[in-house]
Protein backbone atom coordinates (compact mmCIF):
# COMPACT_ATOMS: atom_id res chain seq x y z
CA UNK A 1 0.00 0.00 0.00
CA UNK A 2 2.14 2.89 -1.19
CA UNK A 3 -0.68 5.29 -1.90
CA UNK A 4 -0.80 4.54 -5.61
CA UNK A 5 -4.50 3.87 -5.23
CA UNK A 6 -6.28 7.19 -4.97
CA UNK A 7 -9.04 5.86 -2.71
CA UNK A 8 -6.74 4.97 0.21
CA UNK A 9 -5.84 7.44 2.97
CA UNK A 10 -3.01 7.19 5.46
CA UNK A 11 -2.58 8.54 8.97
CA UNK A 12 -0.12 8.42 11.84
CA UNK A 13 -1.53 9.16 15.28
CA UNK A 14 0.21 10.88 18.19
CA UNK A 15 2.93 8.68 19.63
CA UNK A 16 4.12 9.03 23.22
CA UNK A 17 7.88 9.47 23.70
CA UNK A 18 7.60 6.54 26.14
CA UNK A 19 6.04 4.34 23.50
CA UNK A 20 8.45 1.44 22.84
CA UNK A 21 6.85 0.71 19.46
CA UNK A 22 7.96 2.56 16.33
CA UNK A 23 5.38 4.74 14.61
CA UNK A 24 3.34 2.84 12.11
CA UNK A 25 1.42 4.29 9.20
CA UNK A 26 -2.21 3.13 9.15
CA UNK A 27 -4.45 3.04 6.13
CA UNK A 28 -8.15 3.13 5.44
CA UNK A 29 -10.29 2.89 2.36
CA UNK A 30 -12.61 5.57 1.06
CA UNK A 31 -14.49 3.43 -1.48
CA UNK A 32 -15.83 5.01 -4.69
CA UNK A 33 -19.44 4.78 -3.42
CA UNK A 34 -18.48 7.24 -0.68
CA UNK A 35 -16.74 9.65 -3.06
CA UNK A 36 -19.41 9.39 -5.78
CA UNK A 37 -22.64 8.43 -4.00
CA UNK A 38 -24.77 8.81 -7.13
CA UNK A 39 -23.95 7.04 -10.40
CA UNK A 40 -24.18 9.54 -13.25
CA UNK A 41 -24.10 7.29 -16.27
CA UNK A 42 -24.31 3.64 -17.30
CA UNK A 43 -22.27 4.14 -20.44
CA UNK A 44 -18.86 2.95 -19.28
CA UNK A 45 -18.97 -0.80 -18.63
CA UNK A 46 -16.73 -3.84 -18.31
CA UNK A 47 -17.33 -6.71 -20.71
CA UNK A 48 -19.46 -9.46 -19.07
CA UNK A 49 -16.60 -11.87 -18.22
CA UNK A 50 -14.46 -9.04 -16.89
CA UNK A 51 -17.39 -7.68 -14.86
CA UNK A 52 -17.94 -11.12 -13.30
CA UNK A 53 -14.29 -11.28 -12.28
CA UNK A 54 -14.28 -7.75 -10.85
CA UNK A 55 -17.63 -7.98 -9.08
CA UNK A 56 -19.07 -4.97 -10.87
CA UNK A 57 -20.17 -3.84 -14.30
CA UNK A 58 -19.03 -0.28 -13.60
CA UNK A 59 -15.35 0.72 -13.98
CA UNK A 60 -15.98 3.93 -12.01
CA UNK A 61 -16.95 1.84 -8.98
CA UNK A 62 -14.27 -0.80 -9.27
CA UNK A 63 -12.38 -0.85 -5.98
CA UNK A 64 -9.57 -3.42 -6.03
CA UNK A 65 -8.39 -5.01 -2.78
CA UNK A 66 -5.59 -5.14 -1.85
CA UNK A 67 -5.21 -1.75 -3.57
CA UNK A 68 -3.09 -1.69 -6.70
CA UNK B 1 -16.53 -45.82 0.61
CA UNK B 2 -18.45 -45.42 -2.56
CA UNK B 3 -17.28 -42.70 -4.87
CA UNK B 4 -19.65 -40.76 -7.06
CA UNK B 5 -17.00 -38.87 -8.95
CA UNK B 6 -18.12 -38.34 -12.49
CA UNK B 7 -16.41 -36.06 -14.86
CA UNK B 8 -18.73 -33.50 -16.35
CA UNK B 9 -18.28 -32.57 -20.00
CA UNK B 10 -16.26 -29.46 -20.74
CA UNK B 11 -19.31 -27.83 -22.28
CA UNK B 12 -21.07 -27.98 -18.88
CA UNK B 13 -18.50 -25.64 -17.38
CA UNK B 14 -18.34 -23.43 -20.47
CA UNK B 15 -22.11 -22.96 -20.44
CA UNK B 16 -22.16 -22.27 -16.71
CA UNK B 17 -19.33 -19.78 -16.97
CA UNK B 18 -21.06 -17.90 -19.76
CA UNK B 19 -24.42 -17.99 -17.98
CA UNK B 20 -22.74 -16.71 -14.84
CA UNK B 21 -21.33 -13.72 -16.72
CA UNK B 22 -24.64 -12.88 -18.44
CA UNK B 23 -26.55 -13.36 -15.18
CA UNK B 24 -24.10 -11.10 -13.42
CA UNK B 25 -24.61 -8.31 -15.95
CA UNK B 26 -28.36 -8.67 -15.35
CA UNK B 27 -27.86 -8.51 -11.57
CA UNK B 28 -25.77 -5.36 -11.67
CA UNK B 29 -28.00 -3.72 -14.30
CA UNK B 30 -31.04 -4.55 -12.16
CA UNK B 31 -29.65 -2.64 -9.19
CA UNK B 32 -28.75 0.27 -11.47
CA UNK B 33 -32.28 0.34 -12.92
CA UNK B 34 -33.77 0.18 -9.41
CA UNK B 35 -32.32 3.63 -8.76
CA UNK B 36 -32.35 4.87 -12.40
CA UNK B 37 -35.72 3.61 -13.71
CA UNK B 38 -35.86 6.24 -16.47
CA UNK B 39 -32.61 5.28 -18.22
CA UNK B 40 -33.99 3.92 -21.49
CA UNK B 41 -30.63 2.89 -22.86
CA UNK B 42 -29.88 0.76 -19.78
CA UNK B 43 -33.35 -0.77 -20.02
CA UNK B 44 -32.73 -1.66 -23.67
CA UNK B 45 -29.45 -3.32 -22.69
CA UNK B 46 -31.26 -5.22 -19.94
CA UNK B 47 -33.76 -6.59 -22.44
CA UNK B 48 -31.01 -7.62 -24.81
CA UNK B 49 -29.15 -9.52 -22.08
CA UNK B 50 -32.40 -11.08 -20.94
CA UNK B 51 -32.72 -12.61 -24.41
CA UNK B 52 -29.13 -13.87 -24.32
CA UNK B 53 -29.76 -15.43 -20.91
CA UNK B 54 -32.91 -17.10 -22.10
CA UNK B 55 -31.19 -18.61 -25.14
CA UNK B 56 -28.28 -19.90 -23.09
CA UNK B 57 -30.62 -21.29 -20.44
CA UNK B 58 -32.63 -23.18 -23.03
CA UNK B 59 -29.49 -24.73 -24.48
CA UNK B 60 -28.04 -25.63 -21.08
CA UNK B 61 -31.27 -27.09 -19.77
CA UNK B 62 -31.87 -29.30 -22.78
CA UNK B 63 -28.34 -30.69 -22.38
CA UNK B 64 -27.91 -30.85 -18.59
CA UNK B 65 -31.26 -30.49 -16.84
CA UNK B 66 -33.18 -27.79 -15.00
CA UNK B 67 -31.57 -24.64 -13.60
CA UNK B 68 -34.65 -23.32 -11.77
CA UNK B 69 -37.40 -24.83 -9.70
CA UNK B 70 -41.12 -24.07 -9.17
CA UNK B 71 -41.92 -24.45 -12.85
CA UNK B 72 -39.50 -21.85 -14.17
CA UNK B 73 -37.55 -24.52 -16.05
CA UNK B 74 -39.28 -26.90 -18.46
CA UNK B 75 -40.01 -30.35 -17.03
CA UNK B 76 -38.73 -32.59 -19.80
CA UNK B 77 -38.27 -36.33 -19.74
CA UNK B 78 -40.24 -38.99 -17.93
CA UNK B 79 -38.75 -38.56 -14.45
CA UNK B 80 -38.36 -35.69 -11.98
CA UNK B 81 -34.98 -34.23 -12.93
CA UNK B 82 -34.75 -31.64 -10.12
CA UNK B 83 -33.43 -34.16 -7.62
CA UNK B 84 -30.62 -35.32 -9.88
CA UNK B 85 -27.07 -34.20 -9.14
CA UNK B 86 -24.88 -32.28 -9.36
CA UNK B 87 -25.81 -29.21 -7.33
CA UNK B 88 -23.91 -25.98 -7.91
CA UNK B 89 -21.77 -26.35 -4.78
CA UNK B 90 -20.66 -29.84 -5.84
CA UNK B 91 -19.22 -29.12 -9.26
CA UNK C 1 -8.32 -21.72 9.84
CA UNK C 2 -9.74 -20.08 6.71
CA UNK C 3 -13.07 -21.92 7.03
CA UNK C 4 -13.36 -20.68 10.59
CA UNK C 5 -12.84 -17.08 9.47
CA UNK C 6 -15.27 -17.43 6.58
CA UNK C 7 -17.98 -18.49 9.03
CA UNK C 8 -17.96 -14.86 10.23
CA UNK C 9 -19.63 -13.91 6.94
CA UNK C 10 -22.10 -16.80 7.25
CA UNK C 11 -23.60 -16.30 10.69
CA UNK C 12 -21.79 -13.22 11.98
CA UNK C 13 -23.21 -9.78 12.77
CA UNK C 14 -22.22 -8.24 9.44
CA UNK C 15 -22.48 -11.48 7.51
CA UNK C 16 -24.63 -12.36 4.53
CA UNK C 17 -27.49 -13.90 6.54
CA UNK C 18 -27.84 -10.74 8.58
CA UNK C 19 -27.77 -8.66 5.42
CA UNK C 20 -30.43 -10.69 3.58
CA UNK C 21 -32.81 -10.73 6.54
CA UNK C 22 -32.22 -7.06 7.35
CA UNK C 23 -33.19 -5.82 3.88
CA UNK C 24 -36.02 -8.24 3.19
CA UNK C 25 -37.58 -7.37 6.55
CA UNK C 26 -37.31 -3.61 6.07
CA UNK C 27 -39.10 -3.82 2.71
CA UNK C 28 -42.58 -3.79 4.20
CA UNK C 29 -42.39 -0.38 5.81
CA UNK C 30 -40.17 1.48 3.33
CA UNK C 31 -41.64 3.81 0.64
CA UNK C 32 -42.66 2.06 -2.60
CA UNK C 33 -39.86 3.62 -4.63
CA UNK C 34 -37.13 1.65 -2.87
CA UNK C 35 -38.93 -1.65 -2.13
CA UNK C 36 -37.60 -3.10 -5.38
CA UNK C 37 -34.03 -2.24 -4.46
CA UNK C 38 -34.30 -3.77 -0.97
CA UNK C 39 -35.86 -6.90 -2.51
CA UNK C 40 -33.11 -7.26 -5.10
CA UNK C 41 -30.18 -6.64 -2.77
CA UNK C 42 -31.77 -8.84 -0.08
CA UNK C 43 -32.07 -11.74 -2.52
CA UNK C 44 -28.55 -11.20 -3.84
CA UNK C 45 -27.28 -11.55 -0.25
CA UNK C 46 -28.81 -15.04 -0.12
CA UNK C 47 -26.76 -15.91 -3.20
CA UNK C 48 -23.67 -14.63 -1.38
CA UNK C 49 -24.65 -16.76 1.62
CA UNK C 50 -24.57 -19.76 -0.72
CA UNK C 51 -21.13 -18.75 -1.95
CA UNK C 52 -19.77 -18.59 1.61
CA UNK C 53 -21.44 -21.91 2.42
CA UNK C 54 -19.89 -23.49 -0.66
CA UNK C 55 -16.43 -22.27 0.30
CA UNK C 56 -16.73 -23.54 3.89
CA UNK C 57 -18.19 -26.85 2.69
CA UNK C 58 -15.39 -27.40 0.18
CA UNK C 59 -12.70 -26.47 2.70
CA UNK C 60 -14.01 -28.83 5.40
CA UNK C 61 -15.77 -31.76 3.71
CA UNK C 62 -12.70 -34.00 3.45
CA UNK C 63 -10.89 -32.90 6.60
CA UNK C 64 -10.37 -35.41 9.41
CA UNK C 65 -11.66 -34.52 12.88
CA UNK C 66 -8.05 -34.00 13.86
CA UNK C 67 -7.48 -31.54 11.03
CA UNK C 68 -10.64 -29.69 12.00
CA UNK C 69 -9.36 -29.49 15.58
CA UNK C 70 -6.06 -28.05 14.35
CA UNK C 71 -8.01 -25.50 12.31
CA UNK C 72 -9.82 -24.35 15.44
CA UNK C 73 -13.02 -26.13 14.46
CA UNK C 74 -12.92 -28.82 17.14
CA UNK C 75 -15.77 -27.24 19.10
CA UNK C 76 -17.76 -26.85 15.90
CA UNK C 77 -17.25 -30.52 15.03
CA UNK C 78 -18.41 -31.69 18.46
CA UNK C 79 -21.67 -29.78 18.12
CA UNK C 80 -22.33 -29.86 14.38
CA UNK C 81 -20.18 -32.52 12.75
CA UNK C 82 -19.55 -31.61 9.13
CA UNK C 83 -22.66 -29.50 8.86
CA UNK C 84 -22.60 -25.75 8.67
CA UNK C 85 -24.19 -23.56 11.30
CA UNK C 86 -25.16 -19.92 11.57
CA UNK C 87 -22.61 -18.64 14.04
CA UNK C 88 -19.70 -16.23 13.84
CA UNK C 89 -15.98 -17.00 13.78
CA UNK C 90 -15.91 -17.08 17.59
CA UNK C 91 -18.86 -19.51 17.76
CA UNK C 92 -21.57 -17.07 18.88
CA UNK C 93 -24.87 -18.22 17.36
CA UNK C 94 -26.61 -15.85 14.96
CA UNK C 95 -29.13 -13.59 16.63
CA UNK C 96 -31.82 -11.22 15.38
CA UNK C 97 -30.11 -8.58 17.51
CA UNK C 98 -27.61 -8.27 14.66
CA UNK C 99 -30.17 -6.64 12.44
CA UNK C 100 -32.06 -3.42 12.97
CA UNK C 101 -35.38 -2.23 11.70
CA UNK C 102 -36.49 1.12 12.97
CA UNK C 103 -39.40 1.66 10.60
CA UNK C 104 -37.95 5.06 9.73
CA UNK C 105 -36.85 5.05 6.07
CA UNK C 106 -33.80 7.28 6.53
CA UNK C 107 -32.68 5.52 9.72
CA UNK C 108 -33.09 2.13 8.03
CA UNK C 109 -31.19 3.11 4.88
CA UNK C 110 -28.30 4.56 6.90
CA UNK C 111 -28.27 1.32 8.87
CA UNK C 112 -27.99 -0.53 5.56
CA UNK C 113 -25.16 1.69 4.29
CA UNK C 114 -23.28 1.12 7.56
CA UNK C 115 -23.88 -2.64 7.27
CA UNK C 116 -22.40 -2.68 3.76
CA UNK C 117 -19.30 -0.74 4.85
CA UNK C 118 -18.83 -3.11 7.81
CA UNK C 119 -19.17 -6.14 5.57
CA UNK C 120 -16.66 -4.58 3.14
CA UNK C 121 -14.18 -4.10 5.98
CA UNK C 122 -14.73 -7.66 7.22
CA UNK C 123 -13.93 -9.00 3.75
CA UNK C 124 -10.73 -6.93 3.75
CA UNK C 125 -9.63 -8.45 7.07
CA UNK C 126 -10.37 -11.98 5.83
CA UNK C 127 -8.52 -11.36 2.52
CA UNK C 128 -5.54 -10.11 4.56
CA UNK C 129 -5.51 -13.48 6.32
CA UNK C 130 -5.78 -15.65 3.21
CA UNK C 131 -3.26 -16.98 0.76
CA UNK C 132 -5.60 -19.32 -1.12
CA UNK C 133 -5.81 -17.61 -4.54
CA UNK C 134 -9.26 -18.98 -5.46
CA UNK C 135 -10.84 -18.05 -2.14
CA UNK C 136 -9.20 -14.63 -2.45
CA UNK C 137 -10.82 -14.12 -5.86
CA UNK C 138 -14.26 -14.98 -4.49
CA UNK C 139 -13.79 -12.72 -1.46
CA UNK C 140 -12.68 -9.83 -3.66
CA UNK C 141 -15.83 -10.32 -5.71
CA UNK C 142 -17.98 -10.27 -2.58
CA UNK C 143 -16.20 -7.18 -1.23
CA UNK C 144 -16.85 -5.31 -4.47
CA UNK C 145 -20.55 -6.21 -4.25
CA UNK C 146 -20.67 -4.45 -0.86
CA UNK C 147 -19.27 -1.32 -2.53
CA UNK C 148 -22.03 -1.43 -5.15
CA UNK C 149 -24.78 -2.12 -2.59
CA UNK C 150 -23.55 0.81 -0.54
CA UNK C 151 -23.79 2.98 -3.67
CA UNK C 152 -27.37 1.88 -4.34
CA UNK C 153 -28.47 2.53 -0.74
CA UNK C 154 -26.90 5.99 -0.93
CA UNK C 155 -28.87 6.61 -4.13
CA UNK C 156 -32.00 5.36 -2.37
CA UNK C 157 -31.50 8.07 0.26
CA UNK C 158 -31.34 10.63 -2.58
CA UNK C 159 -34.57 9.21 -4.04
CA UNK C 160 -36.34 9.56 -0.68
CA UNK C 161 -35.09 13.14 -0.34
CA UNK C 162 -36.84 13.94 -3.63
CA UNK C 163 -39.94 11.85 -2.97
CA UNK C 164 -42.40 14.72 -2.64
CA UNK C 165 -40.85 16.74 -5.45
CA UNK C 166 -40.85 16.20 -9.16
CA UNK C 167 -39.38 13.12 -10.77
CA UNK C 168 -35.64 13.32 -10.54
CA UNK C 169 -33.27 12.10 -13.20
CA UNK C 170 -29.72 11.60 -12.04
Amino acid sequence: MDGTSAEWRSYVNFRSPFDPCPARVKWYDVPPAVTYPVQKSARKQFAPQEALRKGTLWPEYDSPYPPV
Amino acid sequence: MSETTESLPKAYYQYLQELQAIDFVLVDLTLYLDTHPDDEQALAQFKQFQKRKHNLMTQFESAFGPLYHYGLSPATGASWAWSETPWPWQV
Amino acid sequence: MLAKMLIEQYGGADGELSAALRYLNQRYSIPDKVIGLLTDIGTEEFAHLEMIATMVYKLTKDATPEQLREAGLGDHYVNHGYSLFYHDAAGNPWTAAYIASKGDPIADLYEDIAAEEKARATYQWIIDNTDDPDIKDSLRFLREREVIHSLRFREAVEILKEYQGSKKVF
